[in-house]
């Protein structure tokens, strides 16, 4: 899955990584060269990956990629068959999870049936030579911290699911884990419960300073709650990045695919360095690329700007003065989706592929768009991602 | 093109360190596999090769001398064989003997006097020649010499071969192999008769909107409380010579296939009934409002929706009930008269003729058929895992008059030929002589003035029945806690649970005989657990493990495999995760576990009828001991005597269960 134009998620990935995040040397948990097979099948390939301290990182990717196994690697519940870990500076690859350090929550919840949400808390605290009075008071500040402090006393079926996963939280950080693992901890949820989790775990994390990993298919749930993102497919790592770093500038087509809506088209590199699409060529940068390469060129329906509106100021600065690749379309459709309008244009310069462009309500209103007319828009060229066919 | 690296670094696998849970953990599925090993597969073992060895006197394999009355003197040395050649005191036919053979060396000596001043001298030609002096085993090519009180003490012994001769002489024997027909003929109509009635009953249970449904439920389950001797002797009081209803038979004797067909239908239709109800009571609503609203015809309904959706449920019952009767004892023992059967083949060769040999040959033929029903119906059950995990909507009949009135009908039959069969046996046991004098008598409790071990019989089973309960429960559970729960030792955990579900397709009464192979052998130093309530409470244990393991194989299932997870990651050792929580979870499985075992416990006859003692006498087998000396009224009394003891455990279990569940399982 790697070509000329991706980032290698070997260390060399990591200097740049660490710029954006600030990752203090040496990074709080390191991978190196981690395989994971269960028979013939390849479930993770040589995956090296650095985690500073108190940093939150998503793994993200399709179901099936790995991002459970490597959890599961890091958790010392599945062991990788190949590969170092190391946690603040202990190499713990080959430790059982019972001796790593770490508390973790899973989508299920996982919460014992039979004992009270103050036994589920407790269960790690007790057992520990810790006084009784201690463990009671560090529940009833855990039960506070996660909300819940009126429900000591009943039994985890009593609680909605919202309720049962924060709990499975509190029972997680009770022991002060170094390192928090979240497996999907929100797949189960209602979106709307879904959503305001989401803001109580960061918030959580950020006060505890925690160094947290969580494993998500969810991108929104990624963008929105990673300090950095780990991009993951069949096995591999695809990209490493700050969410806006892996929105804007996805490194491989499978990113960019991924994360956001995209427009694809083919593409071949022309020899002046522009690529033809279509019928046309666009002026593009084709970095890494040799003229007459066959190419996917990817453009998100956010970053096509209608000619003449300047609502896209903020692009509209750091682009020539005299717009490039602007073209002809007609309005086929056009859809209401509250925050913007999404559309789907024919232009005959792109060949008969159909160009999807979101405009905004502003320009949209003041530009006079409507199904059926003709407008010119332009692709930027700094926005058209160009990667080599077939990856 | 991801013609990338594809392949994993040189190097070996990593191994995870062990730690100390992993240690303990091993160190018990060590112990329960060695347990299983012990008490299953190593007796089968034994079994098995017992089945393949022939005994035979090789009379070449021994040479004699024999001196003159100055005992100096040595005539030349000749071999049994050419002094048998000349005299012919040993015909072919007496050389093939058992493991037991003793052969008088006397014999090749006409003149042979005990007082006589003569010597004699004895020695093999090979090395594994042996004879016995006294009891004093002898081997080996050194000449022994011994004078005429001696020798008149010395016995050759047997040779042993492996190989099938004692299959060739089984299916030489009519009277024996005929039992192969008699025994697949029996289990197959019954299997239809059984299936049959068990479906239209859970058909009724389940489809129909008649009343009563939870005491037709009771009451047919009930036979299963009673020993399968039990609706025998019913049987004979019911159709025997002296029977009240002798004439419905026309002339045909209730003692053979009758009656074994009747019996096995009594004793396999609660079975047969719980299998069959389960699997219609999973039904899904959604198909039957399909072929409602398509107006499907009451008769395609239930061809295309119902009879399909019980499918796996109809193939399991029959392989069960199947299996029921073909490696039953008691019922063909007391009814089947000279209708012979493989169980009781088993019986007979081994009590009766003492030909262990050869019945150990009937047990590998009897494993045959179990062990290919067991094969069948599991992989049937796998494929049945889909059927039943696709999300259902229960089903809720509607009333219709005509169907729930004939479904009441049939359930008020089979229930009256249940409760008409105990209450046979219940009024034997309480009147002087039925059906001639029926004044009211405690004299047939009197077990302790018949043969048969009394009352100290019935505290045997008692005791037998509660140990197998607790040890049981202890040793499934475990069992399958680390079949389900320990990580790793993949290979382990498949030998072990292979090992769990074999008991299954062992027939009691082979496992009795493996038994009495494997311990009752000096040279095992288990032996000394041999005729000991030990012993007994072991191959019960054995005998009923495998449904009491996929019990609690179930309940472990069905808890969140993360808990393990989550206990490690909160640095808490396994045991007190399986104390505090999945002890606690499961403990109604446990409980079911335990009656599960005290009931087959008490009722049980085919394995302990081979390993009792005279101290460890059991009720189940008073019953056939009584039966079989005529005391047929105290028979059918201690057989009522279980059915009671049942009754009480059964619902000592109920009111057990309820507390506990109110009282530490609030969260359900
Ligand atoms: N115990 C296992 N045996 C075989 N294959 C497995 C096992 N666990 C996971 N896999 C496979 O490994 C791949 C990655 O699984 P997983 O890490 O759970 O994916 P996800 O990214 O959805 O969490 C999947 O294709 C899955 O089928
Ligand atoms: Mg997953």
């Amino acid at each position: 899955m790697r070509h000329a134009l991706s980032i290698e998620p070997t260390p060399t990935s990591i200097p740049r990584a660490a710029d954006q995040a600030n990752i203090p040397s040496p990074p709080y948990l390191e991978i190196r060269d981690l395989w994971k097979s269960y028979g013939d099948f390849t479930a993770l390939r040589d995956i090296s990956l650095d985690i500073g301290k108190g940093e939150f990182v998503c793994f993200l990717g399709p179901s099936g990629c790995g991002k459970t196994t490597l959890l599961r690697a890091i958790a010392g519940l599945d062991l990788q068959s190949h590969g170092m870990i190391r946690q603040g500076g202990r190499d713990i690859s080959i430790l059982p999870a019972s001796k790593r350090d770490y508390g973790i929550v899973f989508q299920s919840y996982a919460l014992f049936p039979n004992l009270t949400i103050e036994q589920n808390i407790a269960f790690g605290l007790e057992n520990t030579g810790r006084p009784k009075a201690e463990v009671a008071g560090r529940v009833a500040e855990l039960l506070e911290t996660v909300g819940l402090p009126a429900q000591a006393k009943k039994y985890p079926a009593q609680l909605s699911g919202g309720q049962q996963q924060r709990i499975a939280l509190a029972r997680a950080i009770a022991i002060s884990p170094g390192l928090l693992l979240l497996d999907e901890p929100l797949s189960a949820l209602d979106a709307k419960v879904r959503v305001h989790l989401r803001h109580e775990i960061k918030a959580l994390q950020r006060k505890l300073g925690v160094t947290t990993i969580m494993v998500t298919h969810d991108q929104e749930e990624a963008l929105a709650m990673a300090d950095r993102i780990v991009v993951m497919n069949h096995g591999v790592i695809e990209q490493v990045g700050s969410p806006t770093e892996i929105y804007r500038h996805p490194t491989t087509l499978f990113v960019a695919d991924f994360i956001g809506e995209t427009n694809k088209f083919p593409a071949r590199v022309l020899p002046d360095g522009q690529v033809e699409i279509g019928h046309s060529a666009f002026s593009c940068p084709t970095d890494g690329l040799a003229a007459g390469d066959a190419a996917t060129a990817v453009v998100r329906p956010v970053d096509i700007i209608p000619h003449g509106a300047d609502a896209h100021a903020v692009h509209s600065l750091d682009r020539p003065a005299t717009p490039q690749n602007l073209i002809d379309a007609q309005v086929h459709e056009m859809e209401f989706l509250g925050m913007f309008w999404r559309t789907r244009l024919s232009a005959p310069r792109l060949g008969d592929q159909a160009l999807v462009a979101d405009f905004s309500v502003n320009a949209v209103r003041r530009l006079r768009i409507e199904t059926g007319g003709v407008i010119q828009v332009e692709i930027p060229r700094e926005r058209l991602l160009l990667y080599p066919r077939g990856a | 093109m991801s013609l990338a690296i594809d392949y994993a670094p040189p190097g070996k696998r990593l191994r995870q360190q062990t730690s100390r849970d992993d240690r303990v953990k091993l160190g018990f599925m060590a112990v329960i596999g060695l347990y299983l090993i012990v008490a299953l597969g190593a007796p089968l073992f034994v079994m098995l090769s017992k089945s393949l060895s022939t005994y035979r006197f090789d009379l070449a394999a021994f040479e004699f001398q024999v001196s003159d009355e100055t005992g100096k003197t040595w005539a030349d040395a000749v071999t049994a064989e050419a002094l048998n050649r000349d005299l012919g005191v040993v015909t072919e036919k007496d050389l093939a003997t058992n493991s037991d053979g003793r052969l008088a060396a006397t014999k090749f000596f006409p003149e042979f006097n005990f007082r006589s001043p003569v010597h004699y001298r004895i020695r093999g030609t090979a090395d594994g020649a042996a004879f016995l002096v006294g009891s004093t085993l002898e081997k080996g090519i050194e000449w022994r010499e011994y004078d005429s009180a001696t020798f008149r003490r010395v016995v050759l012994r047997p040779a042993s071969t492996f190989g099938i001769e004692n299959f060739k002489t089984y299916f030489s024997t009519p009277a024996l192999a005929r039992s192969i027909y008699n025994s697949v003929l029996m289990a197959s109509i019954s299997t239809v008769v059984t299936v049959s009635i068990a479906f239209a009953l859970a058909y009724a249970l389940t489809r129909s909107c008649m009343p009563l449904k939870g005491l037709f439920r009771g009451i047919l389950t009930i036979p299963i409380l009673v020993p399968s001797l039990l609706p025998g002797i019913a049987l004979v009081y019911l159709f025997g010579n002296q029977g009240v209803f002798k004439d419905w038979l026309l002339g045909y004797s209730i003692y053979g296939p009758i009656g074994i067909v009747i019996g096995s239908v009594f004793f396999t239709l609660p079975h047969a009934f719980l299998i069959i109800l389960t699997a219609l009571s999973v039904a899904d609503a959604r198909h039957y409002e399909a072929a409602a609203s398509l107006k499907a015809s009451k008769w395609r309904t239930f061809t295309t929706v119902t009879v399909p959706g019980a499918r796996y449920g109809l193939v399991s019952a029959a392989f069960v009930v199947f299996t029921l009767v073909i490696t039953d004892f008691g019922l063909p023992k007391v009814i089947g008269g000279q209708y012979g059967m493989l169980a009781v083949d088993i019986y007979k060769q081994v009590i009766g003729q003492q030909n262990f040999e050869m019945g150990a040959v009937v047990s590998v033929i009897l494993l045959v058929p179990a062990v290919l029903a067991f094969v069948v119906d599991r992989r049937m059950q796998k494929r049945q895992v889909a059927l039943l995990s696709a999300r259902a909507v229960p089903y809720a009949p509607k009333p219709s008059g005509r169907r729930d009135s004939l479904c009441f009908a049939f359930s008020c039959l089979v229930s009256l030929f249940v409760l008409g069969m105990i209450a046979m046996c219940q009024i034997a046991a309480l009147v002087k002589f039925w059906p001639y004098d029926l004044t009211l008598t405690t004299k047939n409790f009197a077990f302790d003035l018949m043969d048969g071990g009394g009352w100290a019989a019935y505290a045997n089973s008692i005791k037998l029945a509660l140990l197998t309960a607790i040890f049981g429960s202890v040793i499934v559970f475990a069992g399958a806690y680390m079949v389900e729960k320990a990580d790793g030792f993949r290979l382990g955990r498949g030998v072990f649970h292979f090992l769990a579900m074999m008991p299954m397709a062992v027939p009691g009464m082979v496992l009795g005989l493996a038994y009495i192979f494997f311990f009752n052998n000096p040279a095992n130093p288990l032996s000394s657990i041999y005729g000991t309530m030990t012993i007994l409470v072991v191959c019960t244990v054995t005998h009923f493990y495998t449904v009491a393991h996929l019990t609690a194989l179930t309940a472990l299932k069905q808890m969140d495999p993360e808990f393990e997870s989550v206990g490690a990651s909160l640095k808490q050792p396994f045991h007190r995760l399986f104390f505090r929580v999945t002890l606690p979870v499961c403990l109604p499985a446990i409980l079911n576990i335990g009656i599960y075992l005290f009931v087959n416990a008490m009722t049980t006859v085919s394995a302990v009828v081979f390993l009792y003692s005279t101290d460890t006498k059991l009720a189940s087998v008073a019953v056939l001991n009584m039966d079989d000396a005529g005391d047929i009224a105290p028979a059918a009394a201690m057989g009522m005597m279980i059915f009671y003891t049942n009754v009480v455990a059964k619902l000592l279990h109920a009111a057990v269960s309820r507390g506990l569940l109110t009282r530490t399982q609030a969260w359900r």
